[in-house]
């Protein structure tokens, strides 16, 4: 990767540099001051860079070379399904007829797009066994605030006022933060001993004032829990709803359907199970299907198909709707690489992904277990699990002398992107794996071993972990000193 | 996989089948016992044709001159955007949570926010949200989280959807959105005024309006001045290279959708929110920000910042439960607004001033065509179409090869012959002519039908 000194576009170029060549002004000129008035003028130009397209081009080429991706490196990433993205779905989404589409293009104009959507609605229903689906929300924490606004619209409907919703404290951080901003508390369920939620402590915890639980499952521990049933009837008992976070979807695809286990809404995550590229951070998309007693208060509009076959957009489609999340039709673009990776892989493709990605993972599991890493960095929970797993460096940080976060850093200069760290909460020094189903074997050997190398090493001499990266673009970053006194725009000349 | 991999990693595992390790997890009762129902997988030239197929059923930007914007617009997106998104560094990487490896996405947020710190007159910016109207709601909860009021006072210049999202958040978190109305294409200020009271959490207006009129925005804000209210201004952010950026007008909150700066149209998304804010709400801000500092040699590094706003930190005493945004979409506009550059966008600007002006002109110099306005206007006008069907006319003109724009009736009661037409640098004097020469004969027959059905 790159290593030199960071300059921003805005220290490039110079005055009255550009890459951009306006169109002249065709139309006869009226004096700009009649047009608009001076008092509603802007005075100075925004300061924006003034660079040759030449030197736009090197700028962010260069930039690019000083990042870490999924096509050059394995990201064993837990909770988060970094798994290839195939370049077929580029090229689809970049035809015009789905790219250059206007978002209030009129339905009959919009056949095709309305068409894909509406197939990609059924298939996301088939995987989670809740046939009602709103493409709309824009990311996985967006549908959480779908699912919990279709929670209070539910409960008001008939005419309860439920303040708490409970989420393990296995949770992921996006469940507690939507459960506030939509107006609940949360109230947090203990784990019990083997990975699963804690029966005793969630009976205790649900009664009539509870809206919903919100449960990934598998869980961030990568266990699935074996209590799902029970959890299901004992929230439904006191009329709660039941809440699917997909964010480990990957795990079960084929195999099992959160609907089947009494779910009510869950998310998906198109840029984790379904290939949608990370982006860096984004975008993203979290569409969310329910069932049927859910179904009233899903997101307008909605798509519905006429017996003649064609497709329309109807904006009264859910009779109590809660409304809109965002603007037009939801992240199309992510729609279009998504259905190409479902039409690609079909029924059997999706449940060998899964299979493929729970091999994966107990294989990488086992493998560091005969390397001996399992001895500093013990699995936290259950003997096997699904396609991620959390090992606590607790006993590596006692014996060798170096934390997660520095395993993490030493991983870099082995050439790998290193786990989650720190999440679940609930174990120390956490690291959550999750090699995926598109990795090989010889991948996951490679990054077992360099565990194992770095583990060695610091049998050693602990400082090497401890000071590392080394060969990164930059060594490890001051983040306190970001936080105390940010520094978070280029200061320019005037 | 090959039989060889997956026999030596069962055998490593100590299972004899991947179905064993499902069994030994997953519950008899929930497993599903049955292929899914989904048709069987294609190789990747049919996968391909099938898609093509689709987008040929659909009609696009490329199939007819269109005026259709209404939030979202027809921009050139430079080929240098193409180029630079499709490298696999930009496309395919995690968040950047590992800041000695994501140094290229870290440094383009903080030139992003830059950039729209700029743009905007203010000095903090995140580094983007999902998209405008969320965005507006977001700023709804800012609000919340700084004041606790319960009243939003809305101009129905706002987008309709950043109305009806900012409805749907509200109602979660527990406030009341109250509208006021236009008068003479714009936010009636004794109305905004009198709305305005020391319950008011938040005050949200849109420059230029969602009929295309530049607002007084220093007077709405400066309206909200005696209230506790945060002042939210949705901004399209192409005219900002000519009209006074909100930090100049009061405004502590500006939101807007990033789509016109080098993002497709895609159907509606993805594309970016922005969201900057005065130097008081830094920490009151939703999303990631990128902060500058140096690494252990002392070199100039990136990091994301202030992260205990964030939701991996402080779960449910976040500032917002973002966590995928659009980083991605981000940086296409930040490229994009570098290759404007300083004067470029000005000029941009210039151009729609000058076209738009003109397009309206033509247009209401046409019989049964009256503006709905005389406001100022720089990218995007209303006309009326007098007492017509529009939708019929739409059907015309789109016949004809031109799609004139947004029928406003759809969203405005107000305005149930209104028709709101945009302009971009995409659409040249040719292009105005050809509507205004279509437009006129939709019209013209739609009136003669209309006569003719009633004689």
């Amino acid at each position: 990767m790159q290593r030199d000194r960071a300059t921003t576009i805005f220290e490039k170029g110079a005055a009255g540099r550009r890459a951009f060549v306006a169109p002249a002004v065709d139309v006869p000129e009226v004096d700009g001051a009649k047009l608009l008035p001076p008092a509603f003028r802007r005075d100075a130009e925004a300061r924006l860079p003034e660079v040759s397209e030449p030197e736009l081009v090197r700028h962010y080429v260069k930039l690019s070379r000083r990042n870490f991706d999924l096509d050059t490196g394995f990201y064993p990433l837990g909770s988060c399904t970094m798994k290839h993205n195939p370049r077929l779905h580029e090229r689809v989404a970049s035809l015009a007829g789905h790219s250059r589409l206007h978002p209030l293009q009129s339905p009959e104009r919009a056949q095709g797009a309305l068409e894909l959507m509406y197939n990609l609605e059924r298939a996301l229903g088939e995987v989670s066994g809740l046939p009602h689906v709103s493409l709309q929300p824009s990311a996985g924490s967006h549908g959480e605030l779908a699912g919990v606004l279709l929670t209070r619209a539910f409960h008001e409907d008939r005419g309860q006022v439920r303040k708490k919703v409970l989420t393990p404290d296995t949770a992921h951080g996006t469940n507690p933060a939507t459960v506030t901003m939509a107006g609940f508390e949360v109230v947090k369920v203990g784990t019990n001993e083997d990975g699963g939620v804690d029966l005793d402590d969630l009976r205790a915890k649900a009664d009539e004032t509870v809206a919903c639980l919100m449960l990934t499952n598998p869980n961030t521990l990568g266990v699935f829990d074996p209590n799902i049933t029970e959890i299901a009837k004992i929230v439904h008992d006191v009329g709660a709803t039941l809440y699917y976070d997909g964010a480990n979807l990957n795990a079960i695809m084929g195999k099992a359907r959160p609907g089947d286990m009494g779910f009510d809404i869950v998310h998906f995550n198109l840029h984790k199970s379904f290939t949608q590229p990370h982006g860096g951070g984004g975008p993203g998309s979290g569409p969310i299907a329910v069932s049927e007693r859910m179904k009233p208060y899903l997101m307008n509009p909605r798509i519905v198909k006429a017996d003649d076959g064609s497709f329309d957009l109807d904006d009264h489609g859910y009779e109590k709707s809660i409304g809109r999340l965002r603007g037009f039709q939801g992240n199309y673009g992510c729609f279009v690489r998504s259905y190409a990776y479902i039409c690609s892989l079909g029924a059997e493709g999706l449940t060998d992904a899964s299979e493929t990605a729970v091999l994966n993972a107990n294989y990488l599991l086992a493998k560091l277990k005969a390397l001996g890493v399992l001895d500093h960095l013990p699995l936290a929970f259950g003997e096997v699990c699904m396609h991620e797993f959390v090992l606590s460096g607790s006993p590596m940080k006692r014996d060798l002398g170096i934390k997660t976060l520095d395993l993490a850093k030493r991983l870099l200069d082995h050439g790998y992107h290193p786990p989650t760290v720190y999440f679940p909460l609930l174990v120390d020094e956490a690291l959550l794996v999750e090699p995926t189903e598109t990795e090989t074997k010889e991948t996951l050997d490679g990054f077992a071993e360099a565990l194992a190398a770095i583990l060695t090493e610091a049998g050693t001499d602990p400082l090497i972990a401890q000071n590392a990266p080394y060969t990164t673009p930059v060594r490890r970053l001051d983040e306190a000193a970001a936080a105390k006194r940010p520094v978070i725009r280029q200061p320019l000349p005037a | 996989m090959t039989d060889a991999d997956l026999a030596e990693m069962l055998s490593a595992i100590g299972v004899s089948s991947i179905q064993e390790l499902f069994d030994r997890q997953i519950p008899a009762d929930v497993r599903l016992g049955r292929p899914l129902d989904l048709p069987a997988g294609l190789p990747e030239q049919e996968v391909y044709a099938h898609l093509r197929d689709l987008a040929a059923r659909n009609v696009s930007a490329e199939d007819e001159i269109t005026f259709l914007g209404a939030g979202m617009y027809d921009h050139y997106v430079p080929a240098v955007i193409d180029m630079l998104l499709g490298r696999s560094e930009f496309l395919t990487p995690y968040t950047p949570y590992q800041p000695e490896v994501s140094q290229g996405n870290l440094q383009a947020m903080f030139e992003y926010q830059t950039a729209i710190s700029e743009l905007t007159g203010l000095p903090v910016s995140n580094a983007s949200v999902y998209e405008g109207p969320s965005a507006v709601a977001s700023a709804g909860y800012l609000a919340r989280l700084a004041n606790g009021k319960p009243k939003f006072v809305v101009s129905r210049g706002l987008h309709p959807h950043s109305r009806e999202t900012l409805a749907t958040y509200a109602h979660g978190f527990g406030a009341e959105v109250v509208e006021v109305p236009l008068k003479d294409g714009v936010t009636d200020h004794e109305a905004w005024a009198a709305a305005i009271d020391g319950d008011t959490g938040a005050v949200f207006f849109q420059q230029p309006n969602f009929l295309g009129a530049v607002e007084d925005a220093a007077a709405l804000s400066a309206a909200a001045k005696d209230s506790p209210a945060v002042v939210v201004g949705q901004y399209d952010p192409i005219p900002l290279g000519i009209l006074k950026p909100p930090g100049e007008c009061g405004v502590d909150v500006c939101v807007g959708e990033g789509q016109a700066l080098g993002n497709r149209l895609d159907f509606g998304g993805p594309s970016f929110g922005f969201f900057a804010a005065t130097e008081a709400y830094l920490r009151r801000m939703p999303g990631r920000i990128a902060g500058e500092t140096v690494d252990a040699d002392g070199r100039r590094g990136f990091v994301l910042t202030l992260q205990t706003r964030e939701q991996h930190i402080r779960r449910e005493k976040a500032t917002s439960n973002i966590c995928t945004a659009q980083a991605l979409n981000a940086l296409a506009g930040v490229v994009y607004l570098s290759w404007l550059g300083r004067q470029g966008l000005v000029e941009l600007g210039e151009l729609l001033l000058q076209r738009t002006h003109y397009a309206r002109e033509q247009l209401v110099a046409l019989d049964g065509v009256a503006a709905l306005h005389e406001q100022p206007v720089v990218r995007e006008f209303a006309v009326s179409l007098e007492g017509v069907d529009v939708a019929a006319v739409i059907r015309r003109c789109q016949d004809a090869g031109v799609n004139p724009g947004y029928a406003l009736g759809r969203e405005y009661d107000e305005f149930p012959d209104g028709l709101l037409v945009a302009l971009t640098e995409q659409r040249s004097k040719a292009d105005i002519d050809r509507l205004v020469e279509v437009l006129g004969a939709a019209v013209a027959a739609e009136r003669g039908a209309t006569v003719g059905a009633s004689a």
